[in-house]
């Protein structure tokens, strides 16, 4: 247990408090225990108090495009699911090469906690896009350098997750992940070289900037949208961090009632023998 | 370090010579997908600027490269059972053979038993696909270069499922998005050394070998940490 102590410890550190685990949730978590803290109590209001003026500007006051028509709205939920996604992978870089360094629990837990957000917003990403893509483009899908490595990217953090639920002892599957968050970082930029590449010698870049100007209202919704949308991400990750964190504590908690059922059989065993020899 | 290596490539190949496992049953599974392909694809429509080819005809590098990629999922899965039995592994690196030796002498073997399927497969696709080369040289070196990219890669993803029992289905989820670029690129490659009279091939073979390069040096470094145990 000591060595779970210095665990909270470090998450205390490391976060500054804000992804802190309640110590007494050690003890089986107590009926007020939720995977919610201050900080995510915080986050979520200000998530609302975004979202009811983003649904507001972003519908109503932000008129019609005039090239685009309705359509240019996706625009206020597509680059918000962007910006989330790529931070988040980012995220996941980041904790893979921290934990690396310092084989502790709060990075790869984060580490599994931005992937898993980063998995959600990325098919967000690929399904606001591919439904823009036919009212702008004519089709749901472009054989575009950064729409296939978008899609790339989904599936290998897919295959991530996957990998962080693989059955093989904790501690090396921690760090396969950690190695797997690296290289599948390295490999999208390649993906996406390649197919840049490819295409260059085709034809030019399909589309290169998105054509919506964003000026006015526009950009006042867009910014609401990209508020809301980083505070429910962050929401998600501490919530996600914290169910992890649980999770392990749980395993943990299973592990050493398993020593313990052990060593009293083992106990028991000696008792008898002992009595055994007395008669 | 290469001499570890070679040891294990050596031992790998030595099983199969005895086994038969990858030209018995991979082999004919990859033509048995060439032969798919071309029932799928249609041998009767001409593509559009491309000096009377069929459908098939101008697809057939991608479909070679589609078969090889898919068989590589069977070679690398059964390179590593191998080692899956009794803790080979831990064994291997209890022996004092560094990981890195590891990673390279189980890919070296994949290299070589890939190389002598592509030989075997690539010869059926070019008679049952109707494909004339332009340029042996260009295709030798794509062939080259894409098969250590493919063993590269596969190895260390091998390497990152090794002992889990979902492996087989978890394999190819991670290997195939790796895969892409390098489907990618061999196919522009080859449909270069067959399709087009000038040199053009040339910058993707290189851009080819930069990739094995890459994969080599990644799966070398990182072989360690995946084979670690707690």
């Amino acid at each position: 247990m000591t060595d779970l102590k210095s665990i909270v410890s470090d998450v205390d550190n490391i976060s500054g408090g804000v992804l802190s685990v309640d110590h007494r949730s050690q003890e089986f978590f107590g009926e007020n225990q939720t995977t919610g803290s201050k900080v995510t109590k915080v986050i979520g209001f200000l998530a609302f108090l975004a979202l009811v003026p983003f649904i507001f500007f972003a519908l109503f006051v932000a008129g019609p495009h005039t090239e685009q028509g309705e359509a240019a709205r996706l625009l206020f939920i597509h680059l918000p699911a962007v910006a989330v996604t790529y931070l988040s992978f980012f995220g996941t870089l980041v904790s893979s090469i921290m934990y690396l360094k310092n084989r502790t629990k709060f990075w790869d837990l984060l580490g599994g906690a931005t992937a898993e957000v980063g998995v959600i917003f990325c098919a967000l990403l690929l399904f606001s896009g591919s439904i823009w893509g036919k009212p702008t483009w004519g089709t749901y899908w472009q054989w575009d350098p950064r729409l296939t490595s978008t899609a790339v990217l989904f599936v290998m953090f897919v295959g991530y997750l996957a990998v962080r639920k693989m059955d093989i002892a904790q501690e090396a599957r921690s760090r396969r992940a950690a190695v797997l968050g690296i290289i599948s970082f390295l490999n999208v930029i390649i993906v996406h070289y390649s197919i840049d590449w490819w295409r260059g010698l085709h034809q030019g870049r399909t589309f290169d900037s998105t054509e919506v100007k964003i000026e006015g209202w526009y950009l006042f919704s867009l910014a609401l949208g990209m508020s809301f949308f980083l505070l429910i991400g962050t929401f998600m990750v501490i919530h996600k961090f914290r169910i992890l964190w649980l999770e392990h504590q749980l395993a943990d908690l299973d592990l050493q009632f398993a020593l313990m059922e052990r060593r009293s059989e083992v106990n028991d065993l000696q008792d008898s023998i002992e009595l055994g020899d007395k008669t | 370090m290469i001499r570890d290596a070679l040891l294990i490539a050596r031992k790998d190949l030595r099983i199969e010579l005895s086994s038969k496992i990858i030209f018995g049953q991979v082999l004919p599974f990859s033509l048995l997908v060439l032969i798919l392909f071309g029932l799928a694809i249609s041998s009767d429509f001409v593509v559009a600027g491309s000096e009377n080819r069929t459908v098939l005809e101008q697809v057939a590098p991608g479909l070679f490269w589609l078969s090889i990629v898919f068989s590589s999922l069977f070679a690398i899965t059964r390179s590593f059972s191998l080692e899956d039995k009794n803790g080979n592994l831990d064994a291997l690196r209890m022996a004092g053979i560094d990981p890195a030796s590891i990673f390279l002498g189980k890919a070296l073997a994949i290299t070589i038993l890939m190389a002598f399927l592509e030989i075997v497969v690539g010869a059926l696709a070019a008679v049952i696909y109707r494909s004339s080369i332009l340029d042996i040289e260009i295709l030798a070196a794509t062939l080259a270069a894409a098969t250590f990219c493919i063993s590269m890669a596969g190895t260390l993803y091998a390497g990152v499922t090794a002992g889990s029992k979902s492996k087989d289905t978890l394999l190819p989820l991670l290997l195939l998005p790796t895969m892409a670029p390098v489907l990618l690129i061999a196919t522009r490659s080859t449909e270069a050394a067959l399709f087009v009279e000038d040199q053009t091939g040339w910058g993707w073979t290189i851009l080819l070998t930069v990739l094995a390069f890459l994969y080599t040096g990644m799966g070398m470094l990182t072989f360690g940490s995946l084979m670690e145990e707690s």
